[in-house]
């Protein structure tokens, strides 16, 4: 058999995989592998502005479509600048294969040029890395890669590939490739727990459906099998940040968003529920508040494919490992098996019509200037038939895109739940588009955040993707400034977003259209025009400026001690609440 | 406000493991990241073909951080199996020390008549040191260290522990 150079296996087992596209930057050494991606006729090369913007971007892919994302980056600085977008991933669950070149195995660990320790840095924030040191491993450690990435809870796996390694030869034949079958991840329930967790969600008189990214990772038949469930059972559904769109916003069924920032009427009724049945929700602490004070009363199921999210943080009492899209199809296979009904559950949609009834979402209207909720409903309304794909940022305005956008369908809400990257959204906007070229995608700004990774306008410009980036910009680090008003008695340390640049005019500095808009009364038009043009658009929404995110759960605080408006808001806060995050 | 110590219980796990590069980093690496304790671990490929090793880590924490110990050693691609062997029963743990001690006159004969009644065993001999090497659970060695430290203790090197299920199942 012929050999092959290390570089042109890679390709090969890339191929073998599906790719098609590559998030990637060059340098030194990876200079074989973009040699043999030349002009390649079917994989097609997303050269970013930076190694982060790379990762974010494969993120935003990976969300958006259902399938990995690939990034190639090379060693040293291109793969540090990459860690944070594969943490990212880590935290929250997405398919990622990072490409990274090495130093040549023989420099290994000689302070060489670009070396840096990647496999060092990298061990505990992927689900799996490698150090290739032969290219005839290749093949089957690519094809174990996209394996262990997709399968199970999903996470990025980096592949480090020293440059001689990429030159020197080997024999390759990509229908030998044998995968490895050391990872078996959880499929089924075990029968016996499903049937109880059936039974107990029969017999409950206030349960709750507190779902999460799971559904979303397991697939598109995760969310159908919930609708079925939801109305099956008759409970209420409420969603981590991570989970939004799995159940659909206008379904008479939905809570919204539970959390530090999620409504009354959610929070209340994972407080007050009798059965919680948790899928593929992890029990972050942006959700319980605090825990000695989590659902003190009721029996909690807790369905996941990784069994080391279970009892982490919570103790429940009905653990099951499996995946939550076929866990879900066993319930439903066993409720209408045994013709089951639900109780009778008004008296716990009557409690919960009285906490809607509060409008926690409510906010003071303005006539003179732009509410940032007022305009998060605006882009809302105007957008909605088109169903877009929304990306944001980190910090207020991704919480007032979680409360006021509404989600009716999975992969449409891409955001930096878990680890809460600034900068994630308009790299993250870019792989959605290239992985959904009809597709409307926005990214939901804050002034701040953008410039975190605002050099990706460029990739934008070079690709013609037509996104959309709509900053709320109220010239604060709003959710710094807002935590400092209530933590700190408004000393407002470093969060004033001082020297903003011109954002239309850096629009158009990079071939994009720019659009401002401060009027109330002409935000509707604005954002027409913004929809109207087929290129990039930078909309600089100019909003209140000390408006804060309501409602929230103070740190520290249990899921009945929201604060719902801003005169509830104190000065300050003890020790204890001030050292958790 | 001051920082809280929390109740913690000892138990030895035991790891199969694939023997291939940087899995003790993954899992070391693993147990610092996640802040939990490691008092002593040992490594050696346990297979024909050498593909297998079996670690043992002794780690101590409260019960619900040992359940997420365990979960996440299984959450590891190279672990093939955990067996917390102080929650699985019966099971045997040994320990090997070498023990360095210097002296002369009374202290050099009782610390030879101590070491016979630990069955420890004289590996090198001077006319003024001794080198034991003894074997056994954790708390023998500890008290013979201890008292060799009154006899004139130069040195001691430990193992660290390994375990099994007792009986004929595998752990």
């Amino acid at each position: 058999m012929a050999e092959k150079s290390g570089a042109d296996i890679l390709i090969e087992a890339l191929l073998a995989q599906g790719v098609d596209t590559v998030f990637g930057y060059p340098g030194g050494a990876v200079l074989p592998i973009y040699d043999a991606l030349f002009q390649h006729p079917k994989i097609r090369h997303v050269l970013v502005r930076h190694e982060a913007g790379a990762a974010h971007a494969a993120e935003g892919y990976a969300r958006s479509t259902g399938k990995p994302g690939v990034v190639l980056v090379t060693s040293g600085p291109g793969a540090t600048n990459a860690v944070t977008g594969i943490a990212d991933a880590f935290m929250d669950s997405i398919p990622m294969i990072c490409l990274t070149g090495q130093v040549a195995t023989n420099l290994i660990g000689s302070d060489a040029f670009q070396e840096a320790d990647t496999i060092g840095i990298t061990r505990h924030c992927t689900k799996h890395n490698y150090l290739v040191k032969d290219p005839s491993e290749l093949g089957a450690v690519v094809a174990e890669a996209f394996h262990i990435a997709t399968q199970g809870r999903p996470g990025p796996v980096v592949i480090d590939i020293p440059k001689n390694v990429q030159v020197a030869t080997a024999e390759f034949d990509r229908h030998g490739v044998n995968a490895a079958k050391r990872y078996a991840p959880a499929g089924e329930a075990d029968f016996a727990a499903i049937t109880q967790a059936v039974e107990l969600l029969a017999k409950a008189k206030a349960p709750i459906l507190y779902t999460g990214g799971g559904i979303i990772n397991s697939g598109p038949d995760a969310s159908a099998a919930l609708r079925e469930l939801a109305a099956l059972s008759g409970a209420p559904v409420t969603s981590t940040l991570m989970g939004l769109g799995s159940f659909p916003a206008s379904d008479q069924q939905w809570l919204g968003m539970l959390g530090m920032h999620g409504t009354y009427e959610a929070n209340m009724a994972m407080n007050q529920c009798d059965v919680m049945l948790c899928l593929g929700a992890r029990f972050d602490d942006r959700v319980t508040g605090r825990l000695d004070a989590f659902s003190p009363g009721s029996t909690k199921i807790h369905i996941d494919i990784d069994r080391s999210s279970i009892n982490k943080t919570v103790r429940v009492d009905l653990p099951i490992v499996a995946d939550v899209g076929k866990a879900i199809r066993q319930m439903i296979t066993i409720w209408n098996s045994r013709k089951l009904q639900p109780q009778n559950l008004d008296e716990w949609w009557a409690r919960i019509k009285g906490w809607r009834s509060v409008g926690s979402l409510n906010y003071p209207a303005s006539q003179s200037e732009i509410m940032p909720q007022y305009a998060i409903e605006r882009l809302y309304e105007l957008t909605k038939d088109k169903a877009p794909i929304i990306t944001t940022e980190v910090g207020q305005h991704q919480m007032w895109a979680a409360q006021h956008f509404h989600f009716d369908a999975p992969n449409k809400w891409l955001t930096s739940g878990g680890l809460g990257t600034m900068g994630y959204g308009l790299p993250a906007a870019i792989g959605a588009q290239m992985g959904n070229p009809d597709a409307l995608v926005i990214d939901i700004a804050g002034e701040a955040s953008i410039q975190m990774n605002i050099q990706e306008m460029g990739t934008a410009s070079q690709y013609r993707l037509p996104v959309k980036v709509f900053i709320l910009n109220n010239e604060w680090m709003g959710m710094v400034r807002q935590w400092q008003q209530l933590t700190y008695e408004s000393r407002y340390s470093n969060s004033y977003s001082d020297s903003l640049p011109d954002f239309v005019a850096l629009a158009e500095a990079y071939g994009w259209k720019g659009i401002r808009c401060d009027d109330p009364a002409k935000l509707d038009d604005a954002i027409a025009e913004m929809l109207a043009y087929d290129g990039p658009v930078m909309f600089d929404c100019r909003v209140s400026k000390e408006a804060n995110c309501f409602p929230m759960i103070p740190s520290g605080a249990a899921h009945t001690e929201m604060i719902l408006h801003s005169d509830e808001v104190s000065g300050t806060m003890d020790d204890e609440a001030k050292a958790l995050v | 406000m001051h920082i809280k110590e929390e109740f913690a219980e000892r138990h030895v796990l035991t790891l199969t493991v694939d023997n291939e590069a940087g899995t003790l980093a993954r899992i070391a690496g693993m147990f610092t990241a996640r802040g939990y304790n490691i008092d002593s671990l040992t490594v050696a490929d346990i297979s024909e073909d050498h593909a297998i090793s079996r670690i043992t880590i002794v780690t101590k924490g409260p019960p619900q951080v040992i359940d997420q110990i365990i979960a996440q050693c299984e959450r590891l691609v190279p672990v093939h199996k955990v067996t917390d062997l102080t929650d699985a029963g019966p099971h045997v743990e040994r320990e090997l020390a070498l023990v360095k001690v210097s002296g002369a006159g009374d202290k050099r004969v009782e610390a030879m008549r101590l070491a016979d009644i630990y069955r420890a065993r004289v590996i090198d001999a001077t006319v003024s040191s001794f080198i034991f090497e003894i074997t056994g659970g954790p708390d023998k060695i500890d008290t013979f260290v201890a008292l060799m430290r009154e006899l004139g203790l130069v040195e001691v090197g430990r193992t660290g522990i390994v375990g099994l299920m007792r009986g004929s199942e595998a752990s």
